[in-house]
Order: C-alpha cells, then sequence, then structure tokens
C-alpha cells in the first residue's frame, strides 16, 4: 500500500497546510473543508457546552456562595469558606469535615481495590476467552450478563445475597465451613466496603476482560509459535510476548476504570445506603446538595471531587506520555 | 479529450519537505501517460494533485488552456480510478455509476443512456444490479473504471488500479486497460510502481523521484537513453550495471575510460563536459554483456551465483570491493555454476556513461532493430574448456 | 514422572473447562437468585433453596402495577431513546469532521470530548440543577433528556469519530470525484455504510442512559416521572426494616431482561463498540 504513505488528505495525519499561497479566487479544497468542519462540529460543541460546560462553570461559581438548594436565586458570596475556613479557634468547610476526608479515603480504597482486582480477574478471563474451547459462545454471553445489569439492579441483587440473616453469601459459606456464623455485611463497617467491592468487581470484570481479549487477539499467532520454537515457556510467553504487547490496551482500560470508579456513587447509595464507611465523595457531595440543602457547601465538594478526578487523569496521561517517551528513546 | 499542463507545480506540507518540486509536463490530447516511481517518490500525490483532491502549494494547472488550480476534482471533469477501486457498498452497480451524474443534476434519460453505454464497453450489463460485495476483483475494477467513463470525463486518472489484483488478472486487466484507451482515445494519466505495467501502457513515461521527474520519454527511449542513474536502474529488470571507471579521453565522439580493472575501453560517447581524468560511471544492461573465453575476454570474475529462469538465465559475477555483483543476462541456457571463473566483455556500442552527479552523457540514437538483441548473434559461449580453472585473484 | 503431550493436552483442556464452568456460574448466579426469589412470597423467602421451589407470579403483578415500575419503564424508555437520538444526530457530522477532515484545533476538541465523558457527573449537578429549574423541567423527563446528554453525547461523538476513521479513505474522494460536497458525503456515502456503527453506538448510549441513577434521583421527585432505576432503589416496604426482597427482586428481572436480551441479540456490535471507543484512546 505506497499509497496510503502518499496520501494525505482526509486521514488528518498532517499538520494543517500553510494558506493559499496561490493567488486563487476560490478556496483551496483544504480550506473549504477545514471550514465546513466547523460547521459542522459547532452543533455538537455547542450542545456540550450548554450541558457541560456552563453547568460545571456554575458548579464552580455556587462554590462560592451560601446558596441553599430551594432558593438558589438567593445567595451571598462567601469566598473561600465553603472550602476552608476558620472562625474562634475551629476550622469549617468540607476540608475541615472529617466525613470528607473519610469519603476520600473509601474513594481512593474502593478505586485500588476494585480496579486491581478487576485487572487481575480481567486478565484471567481475557486469557480464557482467548483460548478455543467448545461452549466459548456460551461462556461469552454469560460473561456480558453481568455488565448488561443496571448498576441498581446490581446493587439490590448483591444488597439481597449479602443479607446478614438470609443471604446466600453466608449461607454458602456456613455450609463449606468458612464461617461459623452468619456475617452482617452491609452493617459491619469493617465488611461493607468490601461488599461494595465484591459487588463492583463482579459487573466490571467483563469489561476490562473484553478490552484485554480485543488486545490479545490482535496479537498475531505466530508469534507465540516462534516464542515456542525459541523454547520459551507459558509463563516466559506470556511475560515477554503478551503482557509488552497488551500494554497500551490496558493501560487504557486501567485509566478508563479508574476514572469510572473514583465517581462511583449509585453502588454505594443503595448497596450500603452511603453508610459512613462507604460514603464516596461524590455521594458525599451530593450528601451536601441534596440531603441537607447546601447547594453552597454540596458544590465545593463537587468541585473538590472534579479537581480531584481531574489531578488523577494528569498523572495517568503524564505517566503514560513519559513511559512512551521512555520508550521511544531506547528505541 | 483533454490537454493538461503542469507549470511549475509544487507541493509542501506546512514546513516539511517539498513532496513535489516544481513539476513540469504537459500531457497531449489522447495521450495515454504513465507516472511511474518507487514508493514515497509522491507519484500518487502528484495525481492527487491533478484530480484536485490534494491543494497545490504552488505552481500552476491547466486544462484546455484553463488554469484549474482551486476547482474542485469535479469542476476540472476528471475521472478517477483508485487502487481499492472505492465502490459505494450500499448501492447496486447501476447507482455506483449513476452517483456522480446525478449529483450534476443530468436527467434521467441520460444518465441512463450514459450508464448503460458504459456498461456496454466494460461488459457490465448483467452486473448492474449486484452489489459490489456479490462482484470478483476484475469486476469491481471494472465497475470502478465504468463509473469514471460514465462521467465522459475530459481525463482519466488512474492510481495504481491493478496493484490489488492477482497476477493473471493483472495482465487480463492491463490488455483491456490498453484496449480501452484505443477505443475511447482519450487522455490517461496512470500512476503504478510497477515498471512493466509502465512500458507496456504508456505512450510516454514520466519517472518521479523524490519529488522530482526524472526523465520524460516514450518506453523505448528510456530504456536506450536514461537520462541518468536512477531512470537506467529504474527500469528494465534486472537493472542496469554500474561500473566506476576513470575518463581517459574526452572526445567529441569517442571517449576512452579505464575501468576500475584497469582495462581502457573506447566508447563512442561524446563526453565534452567533463574534464579528463574525473570519475564517470559506466553502464551496461545485463543482457549486453557478452560472454568470452577465459583466455582471451578482456575481464574475468568469479560466479556468485546462478538463478536459472527457465526462459532465461542469470548469472551474478563478483564485483570485488565494489558492491553489488554485475548481473549478465543470457536467454538461453547455460550451464555455468557458482564458483566458476568466466571472461565477459563490455560491448562500447551498449555501454552508457555517468557523470558524477549521475547524468547521463548522450548516446547516439539507438536504431530500433539495429540494437542487437543478446545472444542473437553473439559468438558460441566459449567458457566451457577452461572456465573451471578456478583463478585465485 | 513426564507427562506425555496428549496427557497435558487433556490437562490443559481440563482447567479450561473447569474456569469457563466456574466464570458462567459466578456470572450468571446472583440473576439466578434474583429470579428464585422474585418466585417466592412470604416465608419461603428466608429459607436458602438453590432450586425453584414455587412458581408464585405475584410479585411481578404487583412489582409493574403497584409500585409503578411499568410506569417507571416507559419513562426509561422515553429518556434514553429521546436522549440517543438526540446524540447520535448531532454526533454524527461531528465524528465525520473529526475523523476526515483536518483543521487547526481538531485535536484539542476530541482532547475535550474526551476528558467531559471522564466528567464525574456531581461536578457539574448543581450547574445542571439550577439549568433545569432554569428551563422549568425539574420534575420532568425533560430534566432527565437534557443531562443525560451531558455524557452520552460525548461517548457518541467519541466511538462514531473512531468508527469513521476506519472507514477507507478513497471511498470519500471517489465521492468527491463524482462532485459530492460533504453534506452529500454524510448523508448518501457515510450515513448508510455507518448503519451498523449507529445501531451500536446508539445501543451502548442507550444502556448507559438507561442505567443512569445520580441525575434522575436528583431530578425527579414524583412518582409518575420516574425512571427504572431509581424505582427500583426506592422500593420499600410497610416498615424500614423490612425490605420486599420478593418484590425488588421482580421489579429487578423484568427492566433487566429487556437490556440482557438487547446485549445478547447485539452480542458481536457491543463488543466491537465498547472496544473502539477505548482501544483507540
Amino acid at each position: 500500500m505506497t499509497h496510503n504513505s502518499e496520501s494525505l488528505l482526509p486521514s488528518a495525519a498532517v499538520a494543517p497546510p500553510p494558506t493559499a499561497s496561490a493567488p486563487g479566487r476560490k478556496r483551496s479544497l483544504q480550506q473549504r473543508r477545514a471550514r465546513a468542519a466547523w460547521v459542522l462540529v459547532a452543533p455538537a460543541l455547542i450542545l456540550l457546552f450548554a450541558v457541560a460546560g456552563w453547568p460545571l462553570l456554575r458548579t464552580v461559581f455556587y462554590s462560592f456562595t451560601d446558596a441553599a438548594m430551594d432558593t438558589p436565586e438567593d445567595y451571598n458570596f462567601v469566598g473561600f469558606a465553603n472550602y476552608l475556613d476558620f472562625a474562634e479557634g475551629e476550622s469549617f468547610g468540607v476540608l475541615a469535615d472529617p466525613l470528607w476526608w473519610q469519603a476520600v479515603g473509601n474513594t481512593l480504597w474502593f478505586t485500588a481495590c476494585s480496579v486491581s482486582l478487576e485487572l487481575f480477574f480481567g486478565m484471567l478471563l481475557a486469557l480464557l476467552m482467548n483460548e478455543k474451547f467448545r461452549g466459548q459462545g456460551l461462556v461469552r454471553a454469560a460473561i456480558l450478563v453481568p455488565w448488561a445489569i443496571p448498576t441498581i439492579v446490581t446493587a439490590k441483587m448483591w444488597g439481597w445475597m449479602f443479607h446478614d440473616q438470609y443471604g446466600v453469601i453466608n449461607d454458602l459459606l456456613q455450609r463449606v465451613g468458612a464461617i461459623a456464623a452468619p456475617l452482617a455485611w452491609i452493617a459491619e463497617p469493617d465488611l461493607s466496603m468490601w461488599a461494595v467491592v465484591i459487588a463492583d468487581v463482579w459487573k466490571t470484570v467483563p469489561f476490562m476482560a473484553l478490552m484485554l481479549l480485543a488486545a490479545l487477539q490482535m496479537i498475531p499467532s505466530d508469534l507465540y509459535e516462534a516464542a515456542r520454537v525459541d523454547g520459551a515457556t507459558a509463563w516466559q510467553r506470556f511475560r515477554r510476548i503478551t503482557l509488552p504487547l497488551i500494554m497500551p490496551a490496558m493501560i487504557v482500560a486501567l485509566i478508563f476504570r479508574v476514572m469510572d470508579a473514583l465517581r462511583v456513587f449509585d453502588l454505594i447509595y443503595v448497596l450500603t445506603s452511603n453508610s459512613e464507611a462507604t460514603i464516596s465523595i461524590s455521594g458525599y457531595a451530593r450528601e451536601q446538595m441534596v440531603s441537607f440543602q447546601e447547594m453552597g457547601v454540596g458544590s465545593a465538594a463537587s468541585v473538590l471531587v472534579f479537581m480531584m478526578v481531574a489531578g488523577i487523569a494528569a498523572c495517568f496521561l503524564w505517566i503514560n506520555r513519559f513511559s512512551h517517551e521512555g520508550k521511544e528513546a531506547r528505541e | 479529450m483533454a490537454q493538461l499542463t503542469l507549470e511549475k507545480l509544487n507541493k509542501r506540507y506546512g514546513d516539511a519537505a517539498q513532496v513535489i518540486k516544481a513539476i513540469d509536463l504537459q500531457v497531449n490530447s489522447g495521450e495515454f501517460v504513465v507516472i511511474v516511481g518507487p514508493s514515497g517518490c509522491g507519484k500518487s500525490t502528484l495525481l492527487r494533485m491533478i484530480a484536485g483532491l490534494e491543494d497545490i502549494s504552488g505552481g500552476n494547472m491547466y486544462i484546455d488552456g484553463t488554469r484549474v488550480n482551486d476547482d474542485t476534482p469535479s469542476e476540472r471533469g476528471i475521472g478517477m480510478v483508485f487502487q481499492s477501486y472505492a465502490l459505494y457498498p450500499h448501492m447496486s452497480v447501476y447507482e455506483n455509476m449513476a452517483f456522480g451524474l446525478q449529483l450534476a443534476k443530468l436527467p434521467k434519460d441520460e444518465i441512463a443512456r450514459r450508464v448503460e453505454a458504459s456498461a456496454r464497453i466494460l461488459q457490465l450489463e448483467p452486473l448492474l444490479q449486484r452489489r459490489p460485495k456479490d462482484l470478483s476483483g476484475g469486476q469491481r475494477q471494472r465497475v470502478a473504471i465504468g463509473r469514471a467513463i460514465a462521467r465522459e470525463p475530459k481525463l482519466f486518472l488512474f492510481d495504481e488500479p491493478l496493484s490489488n489484483l492477482d497476477a493473471a488478472l493483472r495482465v487480463q486487466m492491463r490488455m483491456e486497460i490498453a484496449a480501452l484507451h484505443r477505443r475511447l482515445k482519450s487522455t490517461i494519466i496512470y500512476v503504478t510502481h510497477d515498471q512493466v505495467e509502465a512500458m507496456t501502457l504508456a505512450q510516454r513515461i514520466v519517472v518521479l523521484n523524490r519529488g522530482n521527474v526524472e526523465q520524460v520519454g516514450t518506453p523505448l527511449e528510456l530504456y536506450d537513453h536514461p537520462a541518468n542513474e536512477f531512470v537506467a536502474q529504474f527500469i528494465g529488470s534486472p537493472k542496469m550495471n554500474l561500473m566506476p571507471a576513470t575518463l581517459v579521453h574526452a572526445g567529441q565522439t569517442e571517449s576512452v575510460v579505464r575501468l576500475w580493472s584497469g582495462k581502457e575501453l573506447v566508447i563512442p560517447i561524446a563526453t565534452p563536459t567533463s574534464a579528463e581524468g574525473t570519475k564517470v560511471k559506466l553502464g551496461i544492461r545485463p543482457e549486453h554483456i557478452e560472454w568470452g573465453s577465459v583466455a582471451e575476454a578482456p575481464n574475468l570474475a568469479d560466479v556468485l551465483f546462478v538463478e536459472h529462469m527457465g526462459n532465461e538465465t542469470y548469472h551474478y559475477l563478483d564485483s570485488g570491493k565494489l558492491g553489488e555483483p554485475w548481473v549478465v543476462r543470457d536467454s538461453r541456457r547455460s550451464d555455468i555454476a557458482a564458483g566458476d571463473t568466466v571472461g565477459y566483455s563490455l560491448p562500447p556500442e551498449h555501454c552508457h556513461l555517468f557523470d558524477e552527479s549521475g547524468q547521463a552523457f548522450a548516446r547516439r540514437a539507438v536504431a530500433n532493430g539495429a540494437s542487437r538483441l543478446p545472444g542473437m548473434d553473439a559468438p558460441p559461449i566459449t567458457f566451457a574448456e577452461p572456465a573451471r580453472t578456478n583463478v585465485m585473484h | 514422572m513426564k507427562l506425555t503431550r496428549q496427557q497435558r493436552e487433556l490437562g490443559k483442556k481440563f482447567w479450561i473447562y473447569l474456569t469457563a464452568l466456574v466464570v458462567s456460574v459466578i456470572c450468571v448466579f446472583p440473576f439466578y437468585n434474583a429470579v428464585l426469589t422474585s418466585l417466592r412470597t412470604g416465608q419461603e423467602l428466608f429459607l436458602t433453596n438453590y432450586l425453584p421451589t414455587t412458581f408464585h407470579w405475584e410479585n411481578y403483578v404487583s412489582a409493574l402495577g403497584e409500585n409503578g415500575v411499568g410506569r417507571s419503564l416507559l419513562n426509561s424508555f422515553l429518556v434514553a431513546s429521546i436522549t440517543v437520538g438526540i446524540c447520535l444526530l448531532v454526533s454524527i457530522t461531528a465524528a465525520f469532521a473529526l475523523a476526515r477532515v483536518r483543521f487547526r484545533g481538531r485535536k484539542y476538541i476530541l482532547f475535550t470530548i474526551l476528558c467531559v465523558s471522564m466528567f464525574p457527573q456531581v461536578a457539574v449537578l448543581s450547574g445542571m440543577f439550577e439549568l433545569v429549574r432554569f428551563m422549568g423541567l425539574y420534575d420532568s423527563i425533560g430534566s432527565l433528556i437534557l443531562s443525560y446528554t451531558t455524557f452520552s453525547l460525548p461517548f457518541t461523538v467519541w466511538v462514531l469519530t473512531t468508527f469513521m476513521r476506519s472507514l477507507p479513505v478513497e471511498l470519500e474522494e471517489a465521492a468527491i470525484v463524482d462532485g459530492a460536497n460533504l453534506w452529500v458525503i454524510i448523508t448518501k456515502v457515510f450515513a448508510p455504510i455507518m448503519g451498523p456503527s449507529l445501531v451500536t453506538t446508539g445501543l451502548l448510549a442507550f444502556i448507559g442512559a438507561w442505567n443512569e441513577f445520580m441525575f434522575a434521583l436528583t431530578f425527579i421527585i414524583s412518582n409518575e416521572n420516574r425512571t427504572v432505576p431509581v424505582a427500583i432503589g426506592m422500593l420499600q416496604g410497610a416498615s424500614q426494616y423490612e425490605l420486599p426482597w420478593g418484590h425488588i427482586m421482580a421489579a429487578s428481572v423484568v427492566v433487566t431482561i429487556p437490556i440482557i436480551a438487547l446485549v445478547l441479540i447485539f452480542q458481536k456490535r457491543i463488543v466491537s463498540g465498547l472496544t473502539a471507543g477505548a482501544v483507540k484512546g
């Protein structure tokens, strides 16, 4: 395909051309296309600004006010008081609230646990699906089931399975003798986060597995045959061929999942009713805003959530770019 | 039928190097011109600039004397056949061919007339209601050509149209395209990287390299009078041998060169621009090297290996430290084997001379037919008796 | 003792089938358990039993009727389809421009869209609340269509852009040579070819909108305007401590079955859509 290396028009792989040097009476094809492109993107951009950009700006705005949820028109500017304020030797604001820090800890713990478990099980599942065996279609269909089930339904189903008296989990664990007495999965603060993590891992492993499987299937099989001929063991083949080759896809899937886990809300809200031991930062912000009607404080918490997620995303991008550059330097 | 003129046409992307460098070219009405060059030489870019798919950074382009730099492809009145055919998968063959005409708002009966006419030319009539996915590769190619014909364009552009076809089909389509040109007498610009396609189809060939036109000429002109080393080596297979030499005597009708081996050779080529003592290169095509007996021939070499093609034989001779081996092509079978030492000579009338910058010194005209076919009246092969002496260097 | 090649193959096969079995059971069991529960009433509910014992359809009747899950299904369907419709309409032209035209700012737009798709929803919650009130949409499904666009639109633009990119360049060039302008290229050439991709993208966005919880919980207060996730999340029993598990599970099964059916029917497409959205990130 010599053609592709030479054809550059719509694939947009190159820098934009300089403004027309030819004394043309009409605009060049490229310029006309560029102009039309803006018209074509405009509706999406305007709509996106209206439903995402503008509300985000307003949230930031409200975070500096004392507005209440029922009367958002009545507000006074309070500066950074919603974030952190000192009065008479005591501190106030979101950053001074121990529950906020509890929520931050919960969220980070939840993200770290569930994403690493997902990665592990997702990889196992992907490797399994990459093998050829009879009934593969059935297994593939089965692993799509958790992905398809709405999160709220997941929460309810697992809530029922985790039920301290009648739940299946306790029953099974008692039958195999792993525990002597039923555990209060939802009520016990030490266990409730694990209940959340288990439900989340169950629901999202399929996504991870499908991403990794797609990457696995891109690896040409003759690479493995070559490695076999070279005498590589199964572990070496995985470590030296599979892992490096699926790394880019794995990192992308990882970023997606981390971003998703950091904003967790619905699962926790329904499964453990936003209990203190499990409340997430999103849950905290919404609680301030809706349950306590504190629009100002809630907005401040929302802004903090946003900044935290954005910060972690930026770190990921930075590390990703950094490792890319390192790789290029080595090659 | 239109005439195309390119005037100092160039193309650059941003601040990057120029991809096309000031190309001047005139394509006459009804002419079949093939643009050929190695991959990455800019030939597709040039074709796409002519088509109007790629902006022209500088210079002018005229079709029938009208400047068309800023016209859209359809305003230029071109028809194009793509490498991957680019048929609309959701349309029938008929709709594929009619699409452009519908967009041009031609009346229905005119569209039907044109589509049917071009379908008839390409024997597509039974396929008109099929979808592209139900067609074979050759049929798809024909539809792509038919789509271009139906537009009744002033200029046909072909972008490597045969490279997706298998070898047998390629030969067949090549003949069909040639026949089509004879029948339509249209102006065709055809891009390929395959020199066989270029030699067989073209009335004139444009050899492109790194965005420059290296030479424009008829197939035989390029073969007999390559303007430079690049064209000399690009046209012809196996490629021309280039041997380092020194100019001993620069004459008005003849020149004397000393080969790397120390042998001197009188060549009927004038070298007025070069001073004596300058380095030159002597070029000779593989089929023009003649065998001689080891005892008498002016040059000796070891045979590195031999390729038997059946209808001809390629011998690769050790060129010592000079790099690539010399190739000798013999249209007969030979029993020379790797490891043999052979004698050979370089007939001066078949030699080319290139100066240090790679430009050729003009040769005298080669009369068609007069150029001796290899092996026709060559002396019988005489390597046989003393050949296996394995002379040590 | 060294195992023969055949024995090793057999061993490997054994492990593969065993894992496959375990995986399938784990994936399907919670749903199976929900179905079992939904078919039980009264005291049966509290006897753990792994096989169906009785078939009581009362839970389904009351879940769909009394608890208003039927109404919520309709709401969810309306909200999700209208959102997806709007998003697809707007994204197809945007995706074409982003995938096919080289213009200044293209990269920044793509990056912004990717960022917005990773937004925590809570970050726009109060601003969206204000917007919803301002437009008089509070407590109507209009508020959800508006707010769901926040995450659906970036998603559809992104996935369609990746799909558009995979279409051959020459197809578009052929259309240009045929005299088609951008609008004709999009509507007459690309849109018909993109049919399957549009279905895939729409389906994924539909599922996303169907499952949304936070906006629906915040912007809707009346029972009759609730969407499915909120209706299920809000199902309460007679007292606070006695949850009607039979009803909840029946409702859960009812709202899940259409989605599972869709996903299984469009299995291949869903997988390709999911990976298309991510792999090129």
